[in-house]
């Protein structure tokens, strides 16, 4: 009797953080895409949360103080780890991807301040979602800038 | 040179640090008391040793020694000598230097202590000990030399080294990279020792365990000798945690102090075992329930440790599926993979002697109401772990990477936090062994009647938003049964005593700090709790490009654009622009804010520092997002009102008196336990 009423008691309990837990995931999932995958995703794309991940291409940097809008395009980076290290690591793929033309873009629109780290060859990371007219438009903007605090070692430097 | 004798320390630390594991595990099982002794000493010798190899980083770090990668990648010239010095744990190695530092200096802080009655226990803690502190010093040695130098090999290509390397020439770059800006704020300089002192704490008890475990003595020794040890890690676990949120809060600009990323999880979830096994080990001194639960807790915690650790040093922020990052994470997962199965393993082995003295009975008993407690902190643990891995989990069954968000966490988590606050506002009341609702009813329906007042006047005055409802309600509830307890013990010994109510107040606390600091830390959880019920249900934003003269408004607040400022530190190398506001409430002037942008030079990135007027009531908050310089276009602000929050950093300093109070040595600590032993399994008797 003692026992069952415990072991009652833990299953109920169980039973509801295994709900709360399907229940928020199935709410609040976000795909991960990268820009091609994105392109290719079809109708699917436009009503899934998506995290984007791009590198930023500086020359597209546009703000707009009057209304805190920011627009920017992002350049096709892989969104795979070992892909990345194989082309020699996250800064010289966020190069890459800015300086070539033929690379897939995506025009990017997010309304907030202007984020300190935003600059040609950071990597963007946004939550948001595909509008119709093929703009993501970024609820939540995140930046990596590799360049400066980790990478390996500069050329700058003066033997002696 | 300086280089290669700090390394040099390193490696004979880290083979002194094996030696006393074999001479331990050898002292042990051949019963010589002597190679123990020998191991206890080598012990002894890794903190100074440690030291010396740190203050050898540290004068490279000062000296500007750019030879040094490491120097080079975390300071530059321009920054201030103590800048310099926090530098230490300014990226992955030095990081990784100081933990051992830590652990070094733990252990024989821990082994210095006084062992006549648990002499068993000795070896084993050392072994526990030096395997982790050989573990983090193998890292520093094999992966992330701290000391390794910049070579130019005969190809042309510059990397570091060990050791020079045939046909180089050393490489000294003139200028470092310099520490990230927005690290150079006094919360982030403190934040991360505080992380890792609470981190290396929880070695100590876990290495208790595991010699207990291993010695067979499954008695609650291990968890006594240890209380004080879980405390502090605790608190500076805490501490750190909330100068993150500080930290986050004044620099990063996005007027929140928490953000559910794995990095925070990271240092959160063994916080959460850590919590669990603060209030479970009561159960095992007072009821000798609980034994394998304990462990079970403090083996994790361990596990969770290692694995923070990993976490917040291997920049795989944003990037969860991204593991591998780094050269050490496989060396981490190894590590943690073997000591958690070796430590479960040894549990099971020692399962049956660690069965529970006594059944529990009551479902409203306070043992079964701790365990609630512990069930509901170990499903936050699920639920936020569960986060960290969905990417991995759902990328391995459907191919496809999906991750969640903060909403997550928000709402799987709330439910969960209301049902520990519920807890802690009738765990208090209730009675060891047995408890019924009918006494419980008698104890709390004061309070709930005045929790319940409160919240109907601040359903009239402040809120009709029930989620906050609901929250204020149950931290009304848990303040006011907290008192209600001080109350009652303070005018009980009045009566007995015949001391003033004041007088009784503090012999009361005194005679009883783990109980009152508790409860007074459960005060300060709750004050957190307003404050952050109201900036996650409150806040408020706007924003808006004006002139100067004119003005943005919220919430009854006036902010008007007096000024504006632009020059250069040239011994900084920033750049400061900064605007004067005049912020008015009901047409008074209030204060004026000063937000501002630096703009560093040497790293070209901006910091956006917020002119922040804080009151009890509300935060005025406010961001200089962009500007043109001599223009009649003016500068934009973002301007938010966060209502409340400066009960949360309140709160916390409550909490560092509650935990001082609960962790303080008592005069007589052996003689005062027993006692509260013996009565307390008196009363239950009585019961």
């Amino acid at each position: 009797m003692g026992r069952s009423k415990f072991i009652l008691g833990g299953f109920l309990i169980l039973a509801a953080v295994v709900y709360l837990i399907y229940s928020s995931t199935l709410e609040n999932q976000e795909y991960f895409s990268t820009v091609e995958e994105l392109k290719t995703m079809g109708d699917s794309a436009y009503d899934r949360n998506l995290r984007l991940s791009g590198a930023v291409i500086g020359d597209t940097i546009q703000y707009d103080p009057q209304t805190l809008t920011l627009t920017f395009e992002v350049a096709h980076i892989p969104g795979d780890f070992a892909e990345v290290e194989a082309q020699g690591g996250l800064a010289e793929v966020l190069r890459v991807a800015v300086a070539d033309p033929t690379r897939a873009r995506i025009k990017v629109v997010h309304v907030g301040p202007k984020p300190d780290l935003l600059r040609s060859e950071a990597e963007a990371i946004m939550t948001g979602h595909l509008g119709a007219d093929g703009i993501f438009y970024a609820d939540e903007l995140l930046l990596k800038c590799p360049t400066k605090y980790e990478e390996a070692v500069p050329e700058q430097v003066s033997g002696n | 040179m300086l280089a290669e004798f700090g390394y040099g320390v390193l490696v004979v630390t880290f083979l002194l640090a094996l030696y006393s594991v074999g001479a331990a595990i050898f002292g042990y099982v051949n019963k010589s008391a002597a190679l123990v002794e020998s191991a206890r000493r080598s012990m002894l010798l890794t903190f100074p040793l440690l030291t010396v190899a740190a203050l050898s980083l540290i004068l490279l770090l000062v000296r500007g020694d750019f030879n040094v990668q490491f120097v080079y990648e975390v300071t530059s010239r321009s920054m201030p000598t103590y800048l310099k010095i926090t530098a230490w744990w300014g990226g992955q190695a030095g990081s990784l230097l100081f933990w051992s530092w830590l652990m070094s200096a733990f252990a024989s802080a821990a082994t210095l202590r006084k062992w006549d009655r648990d002499q068993e226990f000795l070896p084993w803690v050392i072994v526990v000990a030096n395997v982790t502190l050989a573990f983090f010093l193998a890292l520093n040695i094999l992966f992330e030399n701290p000391f390794a130098r910049l070579y130019q090999t005969f190809d042309g290509n510059i990397a570091a080294y060990t050791f020079a390397p045939a046909n180089s020439t050393p490489i000294t770059p003139a200028d470092g990279r310099g520490l990230n800006p927005l690290l150079r704020h006094p919360g982030m300089i403190i934040h991360p020792p505080m992380l890792y002192l609470g981190f290396v704490a929880y070695v100590i008890p876990f290495a208790f365990a595991i010699a207990a475990l291993v010695t067979g003595r499954t008695d609650d020794r291990w968890i006594r000798v240890t209380r004080r040890w879980s405390l502090w890690a605790w608190l500076f676990l805490s501490f750190g945690l909330v100068l993150g949120g500080r930290w986050a809060y004044d620099v990063l600009g996005w007027g929140g102090y928490w953000g559910w990323d794995p990095v925070e999880i990271a240092a959160f979830m063994p916080w959460l075992t850590g919590t669990a096994f603060l209030h479970s080990v009561m159960i095992q001194e007072k009821r000798g329930m609980l034994k394998q639960w304990n462990m079970v807790l403090i083996i994790l915690t361990y596990a969770l440790v290692i694995f923070g650790t990993f976490l917040t040093r291997s920049g795989v922020l944003s990037s969860v599926h991204a593991f591998a990052q780094s050269a050490i994470g496989p060396s981490f997962f190894v590590f943690i993979g073997v000591t958690f199965v070796t430590s479960i393993g040894l549990l099971i082995h020692r399962w049956a002697d660690l069965k529970a003295e006594a059944e529990m009975k009551s479902m409203l008993s306070r043992e079964a109401l701790f365990l609630l407690n512990n069930l509901l902190f170990m499903s936050v643990l699920v639920v936020s772990f569960w986060g960290v891995i969905f990417p991995l989990i759902s990328e391995l069954f459907t191919g496809q990477k999906v991750t969640v968000g903060p909403p997550f966490y928000e709402r799987a988590n709330s439910p969960l936090f209301a049902a520990l606050m519920f807890l802690m506002a009738i765990a208090p009341l209730s009675a060891w062994g047995h408890s019924t609702v009918q006494t419980l009813g008698r104890a709390i329906w004061k309070p709930a009647i005045a929790a319940a007042a409160i919240t109907v006047v601040t359903f009239f005055t402040y809120t009709q938003n029930w989620i906050a409802l609901i929250g204020f309600f149950l931290v009304a509830l848990v303040v006011l049964v907290t008192l209600y307890e001080f109350w009652r013990g303070a005018r009980a010994r009045q009566k007995t005593q015949g001391e003033n109510f004041f007088s009784a107040l503090a012999h009361l606390t005194g005679k009883n700090r783990r109980r009152y600091g508790g409860y007074i830390i459960h005060i300060s959880m709750m004050l957190m709790a307003i404050g952050i019920l109201g900036i996650e249900l409150f806040q408020t934003e706007t924003q808006g490009t004006i002139q100067v003269g004119e003005s943005l408004r919220l919430q009854g607040y006036e902010l008007v654009y007096r000024d504006i400022a632009q020059w250069d530190d040239r011994s900084t190398n920033v750049n400061y622009t900064r605007a004067v506001m005049e912020v008015y409430k009901n047409d008074q002037l209030v204060t004026k804010l000063h937000p501002r942008t630096d703009y560093y030079y040497e790293a070209q990135q901006n910091m956006t520092i917020p002119g922040v007027r804080s009151t009890m009531a509300d935060d005025v908050y406010v961001l200089l997002v962009d500007w043109e310089p001599a223009s009649a276009i003016g500068a934009t602000f973002k301007l938010y009102i966060n209502p409340l929050v400066n009960w949360l950093w309140v709160g916390s300093l409550l909490f560092l008196v509650g935990v001082i109070i609960a962790a303080w040595p008592e005069k007589d600590p052996e003689r005062a336990t027993v006692r509260a032993t013996r009565s307390a399994r008196q009363t239950s008797a009585a019961d």
